[in-house]
């Protein structure tokens, strides 16, 4: 079947296209279903895991400042939410000046170790020993010499976020086919010509793999950045409300900090889409 | 029966320009890490002739192509072209392998005219010297479709045409037919000799596939196993256009025979 649909001439290509092609349809129609019933049981579980949790607090009558209910963090989230604003814009601002600067270093690095052999051979090896210092432990150092300013968390998210996406343009750049850059040898390519045609095409490509993978952790970068002081932000908040026992508050937080990661992960899913045109038509 | 240049009679025949030679590769040889590859090979293409090298997997082959291609410099001989010489430069043929190296990120017409962005020339006008071609090509319609949306036979025409805006005059196929299934081969065979006919185009051409090099080609070069030397020359003297029934002829078949006993003898 399959190998039938391979062959070319245009015959059994429109065939391929017609809206009314019902085995097609049929198999996208079972796709989504699959699909949506997949998303609903991970919605199912989690709705079960939050009613087990209702009745263990309720019924094993563990105090609110220990373990608040799924109700009652409800309820707070709701009541807290207009005094996070500003909490949550401060960490949101953090996150991406983090990112953005992430993205710019990366990018020029990616560059020089793409162009210079011997750049990659003494930078890359760094980079990744770089990886196995824990970031936690750093914070503190940036507060004693930036201060309690917006500083020391954006270095901390930057941290947190540089190497997935120094790591995606790198491996970008170096998936290109090698006949395509002899191709383009053969053609008398400038480098230039196969950095802007190729190189950099590629790397954005596999870019937004990384940087999906840094949006979720630019947010946690803030959030420990802040918990070590500052005056606002929802880690600020979160420590302050520890301090007086209202876990009911501090699980409010932990809401909103999964939902705002949750929205810049899809806000790049979004990027992404628009950024490559050629993703968005289907395959044949 | 004769299979061998008849130097005489067959060639008198041709006008001046058809006789002149495009490409000359003298006694090139080549080593890698002190193995050599490339024992002597000689060979030559004329104006709009289509000749093929024939050899097994691992012959040297694709060698004797990046050094014609300026990719690679031979240890010893020259690549003369229109009677220059062209060794060790690249940018002078156009040169088309295997894999369609069309890149997904450019939609057809894109990835056509790339070469003459490359050599130069602006998107808009680029696009619209290709434009044409895609008629010729059999690729009107699929300007706007990236390269994932084709089937495979669709993305080697794209290749092809993408290999000829780069040099019009001498291309160097590699294999290029050999990812494909054999229905959409012989289908991209005919397709192939019916292009050809349209063109001024002189091709090179490897293969390891008998029948393919018959049906396609003017003149054949047989390349021994590694060290590569030219063992034999064959003229397919079969009259062009040709077309599918030419396969199951007689001539065909005699030519066929022909190759086989001599690749017999290599091993
Ligand atoms: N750049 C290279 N370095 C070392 N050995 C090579 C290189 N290119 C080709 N060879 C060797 O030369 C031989 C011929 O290769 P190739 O020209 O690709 O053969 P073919 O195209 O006929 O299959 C092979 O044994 C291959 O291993
Ligand atoms: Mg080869």
């Amino acid at each position: 079947m399959r190998k039938l649909q391979n062959t070319e001439g245009s015959k059994d290509r429109e065939a391929n296209e017609k809206p009314g092609n019902w085995k097609v349809n049929f198999n996208k129609n079972a796709n989504m279903i699959k699909q949506t019933v997949d998303k609903s049981i991970s919605m199912v579980f989690l709705i079960l895991l939050l009613i087990l949790w209702q009745i263990i607090s309720s019924v094993g009558s563990i105090p609110k400042y220990i373990l608040p209910s799924p109700l009652d963090v409800g309820i707070t989230f709701v009541k807290v939410l207009p005094d996070l604003k500003d909490h949550l814009l401060t960490t949101l601002w953090e996150a991406i000046v983090g990112i953005v600067i992430s993205i710019i270093v990366s990018f020029v690095l990616a560059v020089l170790m793409d162009s210079i052999a011997f750049f990659k051979k003494a930078i890359y090896p760094i980079l990744i020993l770089s990886q196995t210092i824990p970031i936690i432990a750093l914070a503190p150092l940036f507060i004693i010499w930036f201060g309690f300013g917006l500083i020391p968390k954006i270095l901390v998210v930057t941290l947190v976020c540089f190497f997935p996406i120094v790591v995606s343009f790198v491996d970008g750049m170096d998936s290109v086919d090698s006949d395509l850059l002899n191709l383009m040898k053969s053609m008398k390519a400038s480098k230039l010509m196969v950095f802007r045609h190729i190189k950099l095409p590629a790397a954005i490509v596999s870019f937004f793999s990384g940087l999906r993978i840094a949006m979720t952790y630019s947010v946690m970068g803030a959030v420990i950045g802040e918990w070590l002081g500052g005056e606002k932000g929802l880690g600020v908040y979160m420590m302050r409300v520890k301090h007086s026992y209202s876990l009911d508050k501090f699980f409010a937080a932990i809401i909103v900090i999964v939902v705002l990661s949750m929205l810049l992960f899809k806000l790049i899913s979004l990027i992404e889409y628009f950024c490559m045109p050629w993703k968005k038509v289907k395959a044949r | 029966m004769n299979f061998y240049p008849n130097d005489d009679k067959s060639s008198v025949k041709l006008n001046e320009d058809k006789n002149s030679i495009k490409l000359e590769v003298k006694n090139i040889k080549k080593s890698f890490e002190g193995i050599l590859v490339i024992e002597n090979v000689s060979l030559y293409l004329k104006n709009k002739e289509f000749v093929t090298i024939l050899g097994l997997s691992g012959s040297g082959k694709s060698t004797i192509f990046n050094i014609i291609s300026g990719l690679m410099i031979p240890d010893e001989g020259e690549i003369i072209i229109d009677g220059e010489d062209y060794t060790g430069k690249t940018g002078r043929v156009s040169y088309m392998y295997q894999k369609d190296l069309l890149l997904p990120w450019k939609n057809i017409i894109d990835n056509v005219a790339l070469p003459l962005v490359i050599k130069g020339i602006n998107k808009k006008d680029s696009r619209k010297e290709v434009e044409p071609y895609f008629e010729i090509f059999g690729l009107k319609g699929y300007e706007k479709k990236y390269p994932h949306q084709l089937s495979g036979g669709m993305r080697q025409r794209a290749a092809f045409l993408r290999t000829y805006m780069f040099s019009r005059d001498i291309m160097l196929l590699d294999e290029p037919f050999g990812g494909l299934d054999a229905i959409t081969r012989s289908r991209i065979h005919y397709w192939l000799m019916e292009v050809l006919e349209k063109l001024e185009t002189s091709v090179l051409f490897i293969t390891h596939d008998i029948e393919e090099a018959i049906f396609l080609s003017n003149r054949i070069y047989i390349l021994s196993d590694k060290p590569a030397k030219v063992i034999d020359e064959i003229i397919i003297d079969i009259p062009r256009p040709r077309t599918k029934d030419v396969t199951t002829s007689v001539r065909f078949n005699e030519f066929k025979k022909h190759i086989l006993n001599i690749m017999d003898r290599l091993y």
